[in-house]
């Protein structure tokens, strides 16, 4: 999908990994990185691994009592949509955030483990299971915890934060969520739809609730800390990665009107779903690609989210290749910060903005990846779920 | 495009030409209506899992699918089935090839006690906890668990299986969604990007965990002894709503693609309005601007005046907050013929289907301006005198409707209002 009837521009963003916080600091941090280097948590959750977050004082960007009513996946989120106002220099002006539209991708399902193990605990010894569940969750549960479960409850606390009130709406889907939640506001501003849209998503990898969904259908990397082209050599799987981004994407018109500066625009967008058996991934990802008419002479940098599952990253690798060479600088991110799964592909729209925005791109993050030979004017990000769906766009420079 | 095919701003307007429905009161659009006219409450004692010391323990469950397994997701998808089909059919797109995306508002799926109690016996040596369940997952093979607790699963079964187009999308704003889902197959029409969409919303949420979660938060009714009697919205002794199951499906088409194909319009997607609320994460602000603005701006974008509706689908959720703030925000909007319009809450008879509500009530809307009949608002016995609305007590009434204003409030500040027409000019 390409539209020209609005330009869309990234004026705005925020972000949250386990590299620390803020849009500025990720570029000076990432752009010459070794994934050697990446902080990796191999311990806590063995064997999988994670990139955890850094200690973040939470109170930076919200109030202490509204924090308290969350739990860390929507602090994350309604953390980065401070940064991403903050940046947009929206941060705080009613005006703009009372008229702005929120396009939220998350979870949710927050459990509380010790409740849950205590249950479990019980369970061992009776057959009357579903009572135990009656007699424990109404005593033990605290009654706001369903606040912290609900998927849209992230753009609920947003709204309250920060007062984004325009519209608001959450998507589902693991990674696929990002892609449509980008899509949408995509589509959106380029139609005259919305003038200005807080977007974006994230995850707390940290939870053993969230492992065991993972590790149900062996998506987990287990025992290494490889980055993503390297673990294919030792059968491939998933690092996720706390973490948060938001966007404020923008018609160039509306931008212009306030005096905002884009780091870059977005261009196009694609997406699908279907089987994942190699030629009718191959088919969808070779589409997709044709859609977003990148131009072969000039080669795009690719950001790619890819998670490291092995047939579904092989596949999006070769379809990249195929496309536009074996020299194409692809940088998967996901070895650097860890899958946020929701978080995944606006992760990626965030890096390709800072590259473009910096005249630059990022050094190899593995020696398997090549080395970029000028600054990219146009960056292609590829996401393709763990399980299911895939997604990408192009950023370009802006001027 | 040709103007006889766009409205008042030049957007491609945009009609219903299939709609399905499965609620407690039934299966398919004849068996609901049929009930709800007559003034039928779905609402009955919860019988799927023991109820002992559950605060409240009626429901508006939907048992009579038979879905692949009994957990929120399998009946979700079941009903989510079976009204996407009854949609595609009446529309005429029976053949597993929909010719445009499918818009889904996915109830909340998690890993449920059955799953985790599964795990645990494959791992009875290990100590009670999480670390328990993730090595047994790891030890076997779990691959339809795994597809269970991803919350793109519902919605990627249901275009697998309709051929709907692109990366299916499953949306939520908590209790708005249904409407939700609506107003983005109606924006993606306007868009230009597809002459059809898909719209489904479903929610088989009734669980012991669930109702233990609403109950916490003091929302639900305890009526346990009088289930037919419970919803009572509007009355003056309203005291919660009633968790239920649901599900409902519409094909939207842009007017020139159904006219085009000699489909049959069953009405008009006139407008949506939206505006969040940023006071409080379960209560709405008390001065009701934001719900105001919602319905203020789905009147515009509908191009029609607040004189113009003449029925109104009430969210009417029976908690005492709500019925309150939705009769002073329709006040505000409406002035003194307020209290002319009749307004009726379906949430009386099938109780509040979560998820699914938006879509529920925006076929019944249309089945309300096609049959010239407006279902009751049942168990209004004792009308609140603060909130004096013509709520179509007990007793559904014959009446021409030409437009109708649905509303849907959720947790989290989400409010979304849809307008509906019978006619097309």
């Amino acid at each position: 999908m390409t539209d020209t009837r609005q330009e869309v521009w990234i004026t705005g963003i925020g972000l949250l990994s386990c590299y620390g916080e803020g849009a500025a600091h990720h570029w000076e941090a990432l752009k010459g990185a070794d994934a050697a280097s990446a902080p990796i948590d191999t311990e806590t959750f063995k064997p999988a691994a994670v990139h955890p977050l850094p200690e973040i004082d939470w109170t930076a960007q919200m109030p202490r009592k509204d924090m308290r009513q969350m739990e860390n996946w929507q602090r994350l989120g309604t953390y980065a949509s401070g940064l991403a106002l903050e940046d947009a220099g929206m941060k705080e002006v009613e005006e703009m955030v009372s008229t702005m539209d929120l396009v939220v991708c998350a979870g949710g399902g927050e459990r509380d483990l010790s409740v849950d193990t205590q249950i479990l605990a019980e369970a061992r010894n009776r057959n009357d299971r579903d009572r135990i569940i009656n007699e424990k969750l109404p005593v033990e549960l605290r009654p706001t915890l369903f606040l912290a479960q609900l998927s849209n409850l992230m753009a609920g606390n947003i709204s309250i934060v920060h007062k984004v009130t325009g519209s608001s709406r959450t998507y589902m889907g693991e990674e696929t969520s990002g892609v449509t939640a980008i899509r949408d506001a995509y589509a959106r501003i380029a139609h005259g739809q919305s003038t200005h849209a807080l977007v974006g998503g994230g995850y707390n990898a940290e939870r053993p609730d969230l492992f065991l969904n993972l590790e149900l259908g062996k998506y987990l990397a287990n025992n290494t800390r490889a980055p993503i082209q390297e673990r294919q050599q030792q059968g491939g799987g998933m690092i996720p990665g706390s973490g948060a981004c938001f966007l404020v994407l923008e018609s160039a018109e509306h931008a212009r009107a306030r005096g905002a500066k884009p780091y870059a625009k977005l261009t196009g967008i694609a997406s699908d779903l279907g089987e994942r058996s190699q030629q009718a991934t191959r088919e969808r990802l070779e589409t997709m690609l044709s859609q977003l008419h990148s131009d072969k002479d000039h080669s795009p940098a690719i950001l790619s989210g890819a998670s490291g599952c092995q047939d579904i990253t092989a596949w999006e690798m070769d379809a990249l290749r195929g496309r536009f060479g074996m020299e194409v600088p692809i940088r998967c991110y996901t070895s650097m910060i860890g899958n946020p799964i929701e978080a995944n592909f606006p992760f990626g729209i965030a890096l390709a903005a800072l590259a473009l925005g910096n005249n630059g791109f990022y050094e190899p993050f593995e020696p398997a990846e090549k080395p970029a030979k000028i600054a990219p004017a146009a960056i292609l990000v590829s996401t393709a779920g763990h399980f299911r769906g895939e997604g990408m766009a192009t950023v370009e420079k802006a001027s | 495009m040709s103007s006889q095919y766009t409205d008042h701003k030049g957007r491609p307007i945009v009609v219903v030409t299939g709609m399905g429905v499965v609620t407690s009161l039934g299966r398919g659009k004849k068996e609901n209506w049929e009930a709800l006219t007559a003034g039928k409450s779905g609402i009955r004692k919860v019988t799927r899992f023991p109820t002992e010391g559950l605060n409240t323990y009626i429901a508006g469950t939907v048992d009579f699918m038979e879905p692949e397994e009994v957990s929120a997701p399998g009946i979700s998808y079941a009903m989510a089935s079976a009204t996407a089909g009854e949609a595609l059919e009446q529309a005429g797109f029976a053949d597993g090839d929909f010719p445009g995306p499918l818009f889904f508002a996915a109830p909340p799926v998690e890993m449920e006690w059955q799953h985790r109690f599964a795990l645990m016996e494959e791992n009875m040596a290990a100590e009670a906890g999480y670390d328990q369940l993730r090595e047994a997952a790891r030890s076997n093979p779990h691959d339809d668990m795994h597809k269970l607790v991803q919350l793109g699963t519902i919605a990627y079964r249901l275009s697998e299986k309709y051929g709907t187009k692109g990366l299916p999308i499953s949306l939520s704003t908590a209790c708005a969604s249904g409407a939700t889902a609506i107003q983005q197959g109606l924006e993606a029409i306007r868009r230009g990007e597809t002459g059809a969409a898909l719209c489904v919303a479903s929610d088989g949420s009734v669980t012991a965990e669930g109702l233990i979660r609403f109950s916490l938060l003091s929302a639900l009714t305890t009526r346990n002894d009088d289930p037919a009697g419970a919803s009572r919205p509007f009355s003056k002794d309203r005291d919660g709503f009633i968790m239920s199951e649901g599900s409902a499906a519409l094909v939207l088409e842009s007017l020139e693609h159904a006219v085009n194909r000699g489909a049959t319009i069953l009405g008009v997607l006139r407008g949506v309005g939206e505006k969040a609320d940023s006071f409080h994460r379960t209560r709405s602000s008390p001065d009701g601007a934001p719900v105001i603005k919602a319905i203020e701006n789905a009147l515009a974008d509908a191009g029609m005046s607040a004189d113009e509706i003449d029925y109104i689908n009430a969210h009417g959720t029976s908690t005492p907050e709500n019925d309150r703030m939705e009769y002073n925000s329709l006040r505000a909007v409406f002035g003194e013929r307020i209290h002319e319009v009749p307004i009726s809450s379906n949430k009386s008879m099938i109780g509040h289907t979560l998820t699914a509500g938006g879509a529920v009530e925006a076929v019944f809307s249309f089945l309300t301006m096609r049959e010239s009949t407006i279902p009751p608002t049942i168990n209004y016995d004792n009308p609140d005198p603060d909130i004096p609305l013509d709520v179509v007590p007990n007793v559904k009434r014959e009446a021409s409707v030409n437009a109708v204003l649905s509303n849907s409030f959720g947790f989290g500040g989400q409010n979304a209002c849809l307008v509906f027409a019978r006619d097309v000019a």
